[in-house]
């Protein structure tokens, strides 16, 4: 506006009142990557044995849910899915127990160890689930108490002082259990999966499978599939986590042919061929558990179990928790939701 | 400590009455370890000249870049370079920092201070991302120092004054492992001393070095030697001579070769297998669990925070930082505000001023536009007075005139007379 000498008086003013930018330290901090060739043996790979002899020394936690209408044999299959009373079934409600008014959440813990490595494992069961005559919203609870996990883990993370190793109480991994009707997917698991396939891993399986004859079994599992994919419900393992090549191969083989897994649980054994098998008697034969032929439970088992375990829990950690997280601390502030280019421009402002 | 966590809250230990197969799990873990790859960040601190380059090229049996550094830096620099290692399946990202200039100056009391800095700046840049909302913990690059191998000089007498002074500043902050540098220069029995020497005054000066752990029975044993070698007497090559029948690194002498993977000659050999063979991942996990937690304590403090009960204030420290955030913001505000006022302030003033010097100068201008008048007036007074004065006189000449030509007339005779008299007159 006014040019002239006057005006340089006013800017010199000025910059005394913004503080001068607090010294760098002067350390050159890009690194250079290059690539080195070894002339001998070093032992880096020894960082293999170090690392799983100290997982082994500080144990597992594993927390998995089952949600599904009562009689569709969820604590059967978790009990056949870790080989132990893990489960308390509820053997049919006696005249004096009432169905409950509302989902119950019941997590019950144990611990169970297998070749030097012992896992904390947690069943949380969802009683009155789809029980109702009228369900609606009856997947909130459940909502609430994955969050509410979320939560205490979150807390212990911004203490001041932290503990050496917070307890994980997080769901890693949801079985929805559908009903073999033959026909399609109920409103009701459309809905849960919908809101919940958000905040958990959802693995669909398809209850007492032994229901369904193999002709019926595949056409109901495109079905299913088709469903999911219309409704754009992301289960486990999600498309858009596969880390490399190799995972969405191999994910996408189970995406597209195994799931949902048509199981069958027991915890009977029988005689059958000189072996002892879990399995079910039935007045037409014996449906082997573990028996590829009969049922896909060993598919669920080496997927859940044996080979994306420990990816369960880090999709839970890294994104569900992460995601939980960033909404969790975008409200809390009452800011407009800021992205993180935002911050630095303030921190620049200092 | 672990058994009661696995005992903890009411959970028994149930038995399994069949293979389940979750005792892949540390494979598993392991697997995708691997797969997202290793960092292991050593800082080397020691004066300019022990050999802190050679040592990491023979620890690492390789030629990292860089030539030798000058003694006559100014002051104490940090120099970083990173590396990509691997061996079998598993890939490294290996960071070498090393001081510069270090133990040079005349004036040492601040040498350590860009050391402490560098640390606390990786732990700084690790606990904002922590901090961030939208965070990547899981990919990120880790800086933060794991080890800290501090050179001393082989005098084969005592711990400089700056070494016990760099020590103490560290020893909260990093895992120290003490090595005494180009140890070919003390004979072994001096070094016995030497060694006793170094840790009696580590121990007075209450310096915390890093103890390799005894707690992992497969491990304690060798841990638990070592820790009596403290400090190690390491020497460095990468030269590799014939001895015998195999070739070997070592240090050729008149008086004979020191062989550096020979642990009668040094501890070198003890120093790969406890930095890197045993314990690298007890390292990190140090440098996380203990030193970092302690960091992020400290700062979280005195930026002003406070773990309230968990039942009072849910997120005491988000919602202080929020807070926080908030009060800056108000403040940045309150001071543009502030800002905004002066320059408001000023401009008006300027205009305050420059409207007072509009107004004099047409003060001026009517001044002397008047005065302008008043002489135009003056002058054509003077003017008409002048006219007046001529017109009368041409008055007067004709008039005059006019009575000479009468005259003339009337008197012929009288002309030469009158044109004489004429001619007088004019």
């Amino acid at each position: 506006m006014f040019k002239g000498p006057a005006d340089t008086r006013t800017d010199a003013a000025m910059s005394d009142l913004v503080p001068e930018p607090r010294q760098k330290p002067v350390v050159p901090m890009k690194p250079v990557s290059i690539n080195s060739n070894l002339l001998g043996y070093i032992g880096i790979d020894t960082i293999i044995e170090q690392m799983r002899k100290k997982t082994m020394k500080t144990g597992f936690d594993f927390n998995i849910m089952v949600v599904g209408q009562s009689g569709l044999g969820k604590s059967t299959l978790v009990n056949t899915l870790f080989k132990s009373q893990v489960s308390r079934k509820s053997s049919g409600w006696s005249r004096e127990e009432k169905i409950p008014k509302t989902v119950e959440i019941k997590a019950i813990g144990h611990v169970i160890e297998e070749g030097g490595v012992k896992m904390k494992l947690t069943v949380i069961d969802t009683p009155g689930f789809g029980d109702q005559i009228n369900n609606e919203n009856c997947w909130e609870p459940i909502e609430k108490y994955i969050n509410e996990q979320y939560e205490k883990f979150l807390k212990e993370e911004v203490n001041i002082a932290r503990k050496k190793r917070i307890p994980d109480t997080r769901v890693h991994c949801c079985l929805y259990f559908i009903s073999p009707t033959g026909h399609s997917l109920r409103p009701l698991d459309l809905e849960f999966m919908k809101h919940l396939s958000k905040v958990v891993n959802i693995i669909p399986v398809i209850a007492k499978a032994d229901t369904m004859t193999l002709e019926e079994k595949i056409e109901f599992k495109q079905r299913v599939r088709k469903e999911l994919e219309v409704n754009g419900i992301e289960f486990y393992p999600q498309k858009e986590f596969d880390e490399d090549l190799e995972d969405k191969t191999e994910n996408d083989k189970i995406r597209q042919e195994s799931m949902p897994f048509a199981v069958v649980g027991s915890d009977k054994e029988y005689q059958v061929n000189g072996k002892r098998v879990l399995g079910r008697k039935t007045p037409w034969g014996i449906i082997e558990v573990e028996n590829l032929n009969h049922c896909e439970f060993a598919l669920l088992r080496d997927f859940v179990i044996r080979t994306h375990l420990q990816d369960l829990k880090e999709v839970t950690h890294n994104i569900h928790y992460e995601t939980y997280r960033a909404k969790r601390l975008n409200d809390n502030g009452g800011l407009p939701p800021m992205t993180v280019e935002t911050e630095e421009n303030h921190e620049s402002n200092l | 400590m672990d058994s009661e966590y696995v005992k903890g809250e009411g959970c028994r230990t149930v038995p399994l009455s069949g293979h389940v197969g979750f005792d892949s799990l540390p494979d598993q873990l392991v697997n995708k370890s691997v797969n997202h790859g290793f960092c292991f960040n050593i800082l080397c601190v020691g004066e300019t000249g022990l050999g802190k380059s050679t040592l990491m090229d023979t620890l690492f049996n390789t030629k990292f870049e860089g030539e030798p550094a000058s003694h006559s830096q100014p002051g104490v620099k940090l120099k970083s370079n990173t590396y990509d290692l691997q061996e079998s399946n598993v890939n490294l990202k290996l960071t070498i920092v090393s001081t510069v200039g270090f133990g040079d100056q005349i004036n040492k009391e601040d040498s350590y201070k860009p050391i402490v800095e560098f640390i606390d700046a990786q732990f700084e840049a690790y606990l904002q991302e922590e901090l961030k909302i939208k965070r990547v913990l899981h990919n990120y690059h880790d800086t933060r120092i794991h080890a800290c191998l501090y050179f001393i000089a082989p005098t084969g007498h005592s711990l400089k004054s700056l070494d016990l002074v760099t020590m103490k500043k560290l020893d909260s902050k990093v895992n120290i492992i003490p090595i005494i540098a180009k140890s070919d220069a003390v004979s072994k029995s001096e070094l016995t001393k030497f060694k006793i020497k170094i840790t009696s005054e580590l121990v007075s000066n209450g310096v915390q070095i890093y103890q390799f752990p005894t707690d992992d029975e497969s491990v304690a044993e060798i841990n638990g030697t070592m820790n009596a070698h403290l400090p190690f007497a390491v020497i460095g090559s990468t030269e590799e001579m014939k001895i015998g029948n195999k070739m070997m690194k070592a240090r050729q002498y008149p008086w004979g070769t020191v062989q550096v993977e020979n642990e009668a000659h040094c501890d070198f050999v003890k120093l790969r297998e406890m930095l890197i063979r045993v314990n690298m991942e007890d390292l990190r996990e140090q440098t996380h669990a203990r030193h970092y937690e302690l960091y992020r304590r400290c700062k979280l403090e005195e930026m002003g925070f406070k773990d309230t009960d968990p039942d009072s204030k849910p997120f005491s420290l988000q919602e202080t930082y929020e807070a926080k955030r908030n009060e800056f913001l108000g403040e940045l505000q309150k001071k543009e505000e502030e800002m905004r006022q002066m320059f408001v302030q000023r401009v008006k003033e300027k205009e305050a001023e420059l409207k007072e010097a509009e107004k004099e100068l047409h003060e001026k201008f009517d001044r002397l536009k008047k005065l302008h008048q008043d002489e135009k007036k003056k002058l054509e007074d003077k003017k008409k007075s002048l006219d007046d004065e001529v017109n009368a006189f041409k008055q007067k000449k004709t008039a005059a005139e006019l009575l000479q030509s009468q005259a003339q007339q009337a008197g012929g005779s009288q002309t030469l007379k009158r044109d004489k008299e004429r001619k007088n007159f004019f």
